[in-house]
């Protein structure tokens, strides 16, 4: 019984011990003491290169990894408090880490959240007028095909990227960028640390030893096994030295959607769909 | 801290005493010898220093996990850190009992064959360090009847090694300014060696010598030179008194000449060459330092005016080919060296990873950066990327194949750069980097090289790349880990996997083997999970 208690006090100690040297105790009480200072705006850039532009991008205008900041309208929430709590706090569930808990960039003081919380308000500008989500929504579901593979909402297909939060966390530029050239870079994962997706949506071709062939994309693999989605959304499951033989490109199973076969106005329109969900 | 001393049974100690004996290794419980460090190849049951001993080979001469039985491995214990983020320690173990330390400066004592605590520790720190790169630790040194370990509020501190009690701590320096202990020491005759990390808050970085009963400093090597120093003209005006070169990898010791080898990581602010025009002396450098006094007997310097934060700071290997007295080192800059280690000239660099940074060499054979490679405002593609064809995760130099092999890193990153004032305590970068947004994965392998040649012998591919460290065994063996989760025991002559084993969390730390009551471990850190895995 000695043991058994001195062990429990042991554990105890660690949980003690462990909330003494927990997250950053930072708060976000009252309004940003910088707020329109230019020179807490110009170190909250310095910040911002260091922390922020490998996923938001130089200048705030995010990309292909993470959101473009220059919209006043944020996913999670757009006052000052919001900010520095998902600064501080990341959010759950997304590719937006807790402050300091990543290899990428250090940890922020709370002064130095302020101060890039300072640069992303100069930086921000009215959003760009996007498409008719209502026709991009028949246009999703309907015509353009996107929903075969792509699920929004609970509705839609599942050999693609589930897109219900992609239109607030890509750029435009980078959405329509990956509708007209989708194998440019496929929706990756970031640093192995922040992935975002354990996958990478990889087209994928396997022959097994009885003569079966699958084609899909990978769900997750590593140097010794192998798991997949065919074409028909079957899962399925290889150890990679039982197969005869697999093959993985880089070349996405989606089609490159070119001017002939989607207008310009059509993928605004579905781009002004995605928007629009995702603010939801 | 409450803890209870090892206990074993009389009968327990009768059996063990005879394998022992048969290993050749002495039963003595936590007394550690300069005398035993020095000599640790005769007892290779334990594993004495960082990197096994002082050569920095990371090799365990033990062999009985071999090719031919490696396939029967199983887990034999997990221990659990109960802590997150990387966990990037290599245990020591000395007499059946593993010293670790984890994340958030924890630390423990197990029974090396259970698995079972003995003792555990946690350091209390301020919540406003500055580590950089997550709240690591790397490890313990052990000299006589103390641990040392160097903590994330830049403290170095002696532990009681039979208690987990605190004998001293002192500080190096002041936290706030940007500085962090994460390495693990080196203890060598009475002196506990550290190297301080913070290369990314403008800091200037430094080893300390600490006397290891007392915990009293006995020298410190600034690692930029002050004024009417050699080497003080390398800096611009007063760039070097925030230059950075911090030294966070355990280095060797080469007790033939009472030397310490020591590698020294990037200038700061790592991506803005502008703030600091000079070749910043002794950033990214080999240092041969005098263990006694920390008096700087010859350098060698890898990357020159580096402008990619591609710290040297990997483990400097001591190998002796063909007569000669070498140091192997594969660099985060992409290039494998050889260089003389009686007086520090290169023998050859060989790219061992794609590199586009240099296409050229300086009189001496030192690879030198190509116009157009420097980062630009608005972002320039160069290969390696920031984190380097290799990090900070150990090599390991096999003497029976005499093959080196580091976990290589397949990235290019786009470098961008705009100047930053300078604030005491804050990153200090000039910088940001991106992965290029080619449509390029990222890879990795374990590459084996022959130093001699620079030629890679074999490649063992990771689906992503890998942060794991290297251990090469005598039963003919290397040992690896990946970022999907996998042990893995490669066949050290072909790179063939004879045995894996999914620990289900990323790897960030380095494998060790030991032996107790005559049965031979290998043990890494994944995940919060430390595993040890033995033949059945």
């Amino acid at each position: 019984m000695r043991r058994k208690s001195l062990r429990q006090n042991i554990l105890i100690f660690g949980i003690l011990a462990a909330s003494l040297v927990g997250p950053k105790p930072a708060t976000a009480q009252g309004k940003n003491p910088y707020a329109r200072d230019a020179k807490a705006a110009k170190l909250g850039e310095s910040q911002f290169r260091i922390n922020c532009a490998f996923c938001h991008g130089l200048g705030a205008q995010g990309g292909g990894r993470g959101p473009d900041l220059t919209r006043a309208q944020k996913k999670h929430g757009s006052t000052d408090e919001d900010l520095f709590l998902t600064i501080n706090a990341g959010v759950p569930g997304t590719a937006m880490p807790a402050n300091g808990t990543t290899g990428q960039g250090v940890g922020m003081t709370a002064e130095e959240i302020w101060q890039v919380i300072t640069y992303i308000r100069s930086v921000e500008k009215k959003a760009a007028p996007v498409g008719d989500a209502q026709r991009g929504d028949t246009l999703f579901h309907g015509g353009a095909g996107c929903a075969t593979c792509h699920m929004v909402n609970g509705k839609g297909g599942r050999i693609g990227p589930e897109l219900t939060s992609i239109g607030s966390a890509r750029s435009v530029d980078s959405l329509i960028e990956s509708v007209r050239n989708p194998s440019r870079r496929l929706a990756w994962g970031l640093i192995e640390s922040t992935k975002e997706f354990p996958q990478e949506y990889l087209s994928v071709t396997v022959a097994t030893v009885s003569g079966e062939k699958f084609s899909g994309v990978v769900l997750n693999e590593d140097n010794f096994s192998l798991q997949m989605m065919d074409r028909r959304e079957q899962i399925h499951l290889f150890e990679k030295d039982k197969l005869k033989s697999y093959e993985i490109s880089r070349e996405s199973l989606m089609p490159a959607y070119d001017t002939k076969t989607l207008t310009d106005q059509d993928l605004q329109d579905i781009v002004g769909y995605l928007v629009g969900v995702s603010s939801k | 801290m409450k803890s209870v001393s090892a206990k074993r049974t009389l009968s327990e100690i009768i059996l063990a005493f005879p394998i022992f004996c048969l290993i050749g290794g002495p039963m003595t419980h936590a007394q550690v010898s300069y005398e035993r460090i020095r000599n640790a190849e005769k007892e290779p049951q334990n594993w004495l220093t960082y990197s096994g001993n002082y050569n920095g080979q990371r090799f365990s001469a033990l062999d009985q996990i071999n090719t031919s039985n490696v396939k029967n491995l199983v887990p034999k214990w997990v221990f659990q850190s109960a802590a997150l983020g990387k966990w990037e320690t290599t245990p020591l173990v000395v007499d059946g009992i593993l010293y670790g330390t984890a994340q958030d400066d924890r630390a423990f004592a197990l029974d090396a064959r259970t698995g079972r605590p003995i003792w555990e520790y946690q350091y209390t720190f301020p919540s406003d360090i500055r580590p950089c790169c997550g709240r690591v630790n790397r490890g313990f040194a052990i000299l006589g009847d103390k641990l040392f370990f160097a903590t994330l509020d830049a403290h170095v501190v002696a532990l009681d090694a039979k208690t987990g009690a605190v004998i001293w701590n002192v500080a190096a320096i002041d936290y706030r300014k940007g500085y962090s202990f994460t390495m693990a020491p080196l203890a060598v005759k009475n002196l506990i060696i550290v190297g301080v990390s913070g290369g990314e808050y403008g800091t200037r970085g430094f080893l300390d010598a600490y006397e290891a009963t007392t915990g009293e400093r006995k020298w410190r090597f600034y690692t930029t030179p002050g004024p009417g120093e050699p080497g003080h003209e390398t800096w611009e005006g007063d760039s070097w008194k925030i230059g950075g070169a911090p030294a966070w990898i355990t280095g060797v010791f080469d007790p033939a000449t009472n030397q310490l080898f020591w590698t020294t990581g990037n200038p700061a602010p790592s991506n803005r060459g502008a703030q600091r025009v000079g070749d910043n002396l002794y950033s990214n450098c080999l240092l041969a330092l005098d263990v006694e006094i920390g008096k700087l007997n010859w350098y060698f310097q890898y990357t020159k005016h580096d402008e990619h934060d591609w710290d040297s700071t990997q483990v400097p290997v001591m190998v002796d080919l063909e007569g000669k007295k070498l140091i192997a080192h594969a660099n985060r800059n992409g290039f494998f060296y050889l260089i003389d280690r009686t007086n520090g000239k290169l023998i050859s660099a060989s790219p061992f990873a794609h590199v586009t940074w240099s296409n050229a060499k300086d009189a001496e054979g030192r690879p030198v950066a190509s116009q157009g490679s420097s980062p630009t405002l608005e972002g320039n593609r160069v290969c390696p990327g920031a984190a380097g064809s290799t990090n900070w995760m150990s090599p390991t130099f096999d003497p029976q194949t005499k093959l080196f092999y580091v976990t290589s890193r397949e990235q290019c990153d786009v470098f961008s750069t705009a100047p930053q004032e300078f604030e005491e305590g804050h990153a200090y970068y000039g910088s940001a980097y991106f992965p290029s947004d080619e449509a390029l994965p990222y890879w990795g392998a374990l590459r084996a090289i022959d130093p001699l040649t620079g030629k890679q012998k074999w490649e063992w591919k990771h689906v992503t790349p890998s942060w794991s460290g290297n251990l090469s065994t005598a039963g003919g063996l290397v040992f690896t880990g990946d970022s999907e989760g996998n042990f893995i025991a490669l066949d050290a002559a072909s790179g063939k996997a004879l045995w894996h084993f999914q620990m289900g969390g990323a790897v960030a730390a380095a494998p060790m083997s030991f032996a107790v009551d005559g049965k031979q471990y290998v043990t890494i850190a994944a995940g919060s999970s430390m595993f040890t895995f033995g033949l059945p």
